[in-house]
């Protein structure tokens, strides 16, 4: 066909998460670099750093996070962000764990469990965009009411789950050929995500919201419904990852998943997600998440104290946010 | 030799990276002369003044100031020079009042630990109603567009300047309004001081300016009193080509069956009762000052925003419009009046942007068809002369003139029966400007109906066959056959008789 030649031509639209395609690839590829240099240093440092069980348990931690990474990307590229991610997560182990507890089989207690976090998404979603108020705050206060419910529904002790049947158990804890069901999970959602994020026309209009909402109204896009759709999606991802947390921990803590938040929307800003959207991969927020994983790893096997960690792990933060500004000024 | 220069530029360059901004340009400011700068967008006017304003250092040159060679190596070092620039782009605190903005540096230079409103909102409000009586204690963001570019005007009138650049101040003031600004420009003038005046519109450079001049493609062109020269002149000397005809042909014969038929149409507070038919391959202009509610009837019309009252028929069938998505659908866009707010993604592709309009088209099984998108975008962006680097660049790339184009294309994408475009060429340069109105006669001869909305008279009669002038939300008449600016400017300010030497 004639348009081959003419697409030789061009750059792709799409790739980079459909802006600055180029740079989006390099700021992936930078990631990917500095992994695998940390990688190296790590295991002339550490004997047991490149070993599979280590690399395995750095899979395994970032594995369950990921997945709701990968939501929290997804709306963070449609201009909202969701700091009740941590709570969702717990509240699911929590309600999944109760209604098993009550004698609900884990398979339905845990959809039951999806649902529910999906309907804390909506509404969040409810707030944002019926009511009208930023994302910021409705999920503010969604984290603490969510966490408080938590608390409430297990009075505030943890619920211990041992008797659930092994074939659960296994999603968590076992594993396919030696690859763990988590990371199977996971790769399953991140690469999936990844593809629909590039190609799939629902989700172009999610850049479409996040890039310049009123010039996607004026095109129109019912962004209220993009807004609504992408809140909810975060939260039923969160809503997954805790059961499958359920399922591994075989308790539900009603105080699991604090402060994660703060390490999902890092790892996402990290890996190119722009705070006032438009921009965004999964496959960065990915990489932006490995890289949190493997300096946690790095740290431990180093013996550097707890103390330290999240302070390191802030400036890496503050690092790549800044090396990200000072780029972006240099090319406008 | 320069006695009478405050400012003298000599063979200033300026590269970004690669390219070449500026080219060894030279300018010369006279003390209390208005001197206008013209030329197209990417001629390199933005870049002399911010080099002038501190806000970009030259690659090399000379810069002089009443003689004396300066540095210019920030903003408030140019204004401690007495340098003023008034923006474009509005650069004002919009959660601030209006007395915080305009005072701004007169507070920051202030020792007294307290702020004194009572006194700031005094001295605000006097500066404030040389211009036009805007109370000086609301938020500049609860201010209309023009108001605030009054304010930012204002601002720089309260600096002690002996340069003030007034970057395009007019692109969004009333008839009215401007005609305030002139007045207190030819008094800044007087009072000795020297003004740098930048503008696309012939009319405002020969109507205010001592002399002007022209740079094409980062070069200097020339200097001329304006005295001397035609404003067919200027423009050749802009374009550096023949625009043998600023204007296309109108239509000759007889506009086809009405198209869109609008009825008494009302959203009960911006307009009521408004009622036209747009005929097929029929350039329709509507008139009238800012405010007049000429935007809000095409928001209306499209559904982008509620209405009260009324009907639409298209090609006489009635359709009805809830949202924008009916108004495509029943194959009425709208054109956005504001480029960079709401009618391009910056930071997306080209060709995501051209996509955005109907995304339907261009899905096989929930995904985006690339080679469809693709095709689609580098078809109408080469149909309308896009100049880009590649379809897959960002829209931030492109100079006005082409995202404009790429907006236009997003319209073009769905096959539209009616286009409304709103200001389609506020703030473009004169060559793409006239590609565009070149562009809206062609889709008119293929049958399509256009509305244009535009506050540029010569614009609005040069390319509509006729215009529908609104006042205070209604239609306020008709304007036909041999068109005057005069008889619109009547209509939209309902004034008779002697209105003509006010505009």
């Amino acid at each position: 066909m004639s348009l081959s030649k003419e697409e030789e031509l061009v750059a792709p639209p799409v790739r980079g998460g459909l802006s600055l395609g180029r740079f989006g690839a390099m700021r992936e590829a930078g990631l990917i670099v500095i992994i695998l240099a940390l990688c190296v240093a790590m295991s002339f440092a550490s004997p047991h750093f490149a070993t599979w069980g280590n690399v395995r348990a750095m899979l395994m931690s970032f594995s369950i996070e990921g997945i709701v990474v990968v939501g929290m990307t997804v709306l963070l590229i449609v201009g909202g962000i969701d700091l009740a991610v941590g709570s969702v997560v717990c509240f699911a182990m929590v309600v999944g764990g109760s209604m098993f507890l009550m004698g609900l089989d884990p398979w339905t207690a845990s959809l039951i469990a999806i649902a529910a976090s999906a309907l804390v998404g909506a509404g969040m979603g409810f707030f944002v965009t019926v009511v009208g108020l930023n994302h910021f705050i409705t999920s503010l206060a969604a984290m603490v009411i969510v966490r408080g419910l938590c608390l409430v529904i297990t009075k505030g002790t943890p619920l211990s789950l041992f008797t659930l049947p092994p074939e659960f158990k296994a999603i968590g804890q076992g594993e396919f050929q030696g690859v763990p069901y988590v990371i199977i999970i996971f790769v399953a959602i991140v690469v999936l995500f990844d593809f629909l994020l590039r190609r799939a026309t629902a989700f172009r209009k999610v850049f479409y919201t996040g890039s310049n909402e009123k010039a996607a109204e004026y095109s129109g896009i019912r962004t209220r419904q993009v807004k609504f759709w992408v809140t909810v999606l975060c939260s039923t991802l969160a809503g997954l990852a805790g059961v499958i947390y359920m399922s591994r921990f075989g308790a539900a803590t009603p105080t699991f998943g604090v402060g994660m938040e703060l390490n999902i929307i890092a790892a996402a800003v990290i890996g190119g997600a722009s705070l006032t959207g438009g921009a965004g991969t999964i496959f960065g927020a990915i990489l932006g998440i490995a890289l949190l994983s493997v300096v946690t790893s790095s740290l431990i096997l180093l013996d550097v104290s707890v103390y330290w960690q999240d302070m390191i792990k802030g400036c890496i933060l503050l690092a790549a946010v800044s090396i990200d500004h000072f780029l972006n000024r240099r090319k406008s | 030799m320069s006695g009478g220069n405050v400012l003298e530029i000599r063979k200033v360059s300026k590269h970004f990276g690669a390219v070449q901004a500026l080219a060894e340009v030279d300018f010369t400011l006279e003390r209390g002369e208005i001197h206008a700068l013209c030329g197209e967008n990417g001629a390199g006017k933005s870049t002399l003044m911010n080099i002038i304003a501190g806000i970009l250092a030259p690659s090399s040159g000379e810069i002089r100031l009443e003689g004396l060679p300066v540095h210019i190596g920030s903003p408030a070092e140019a204004q401690r020079l007495g340098i003023g620039l008034v923006h474009q782009e509005i650069a004002l605190c919009k959660d601030a009042t209006v007395a915080e903005n305009i005072l701004m540096a007169a507070t920051n230079a202030r020792r007294a630990p307290l702020m004194n409103f009572a006194e700031l909102n005094r001295t605000a409000q006097k500066v404030m109603n040389r211009l036009a009586p805007i109370p000086v204690t609301r938020r500049v963001g609860a201010l209309s567009i023009s108001n605030q570019q009054l304010v930012e005007i204002a601002k720089a009138l309260t600096l002690d300047c002996r340069v003030l650049i007034f970057d395009e101040p007019t692109a969004a003031l009333t008839e009215a309004e401007t005609q305030a600004l002139f007045g207190i420009i030819r008094g800044l003038k007087q009072r000795g001081i020297s003004i740098i005046y930048i503008s696309h519109r012939m009319a405002e450079i020969f109507a205010l300016c001592d002399r002007v001049t022209v740079f094409r493609d980062g070069r200097y062109v020339s200097t001329d009193r304006v005295a001397e020269v035609t404003p067919d002149h200027v423009v050749r000397r802009m374009v550096g080509r023949e625009i043998t005809q600023l204007y296309p042909e109108k239509l000759t014969v007889a506009p086809g069956a009405p198209l869109l038929e609008v009825e008494r149409l009302s959203d009960g507070a911006q307009f009521s009762d408004v009622s036209f038919t747009l005929r097929r391959g029929e350039i329709l202009g509507l008139g009238g000052l800012i405010g007049a509610g000429r935007t809000e009837i095409a928001l209306g019309v499209c559904g982008l925003a509620p209405t009260t009252q009324g009907s639409i028929r298209v090609d006489g069938k009635p359709v009805a419009i809830a949202d924008y998505t009916d108004a495509i659908r029943a194959g009425i866009v709208y054109l956005s009046e504001d480029r960079k707010h709401s009618g391009v993604f910056l930071d997306l592709s080209i060709a995501a942007n051209v996509s955005a309009l109907d995304l339907r088209k261009l899905t096989r099984n929930g995904l985006v068809d690339r080679r469809l998108e693709l095709t689609q975008a580098i078809t109408l962006c080469t149909r309308l002369g896009v100049k880009m680097g590649a379809i897959g660049d960002p829209v931030s790339s492109l100079s006005g003139g082409n995202q404009q184009k790429v907006a236009i294309a997003k319209q073009l994408s769905v096959k539209p029966r009616v286009i409304i475009m709103d200001e389609p060429t506020r703030g473009i340069d004169v060559g793409a400007k006239s590609e565009i109105h070149k562009l809206l006669r062609e889709l008119a001869a293929d049958g399509v109906g256009i509305i244009v909305i535009s506050s540029e008279l010569p614009e609005l009669i040069g390319v509509s066959d006729r215009v529908i002038v609104i006042r205070g939300g209604r239609i306020a008449g008709e304007v036909t056959g041999a068109m005057t600016e005069e008889a619109v400017i009547r209509l939209a300010s309902g004034v008779g008789g002697n209105f003509a030497d006010v505009a």
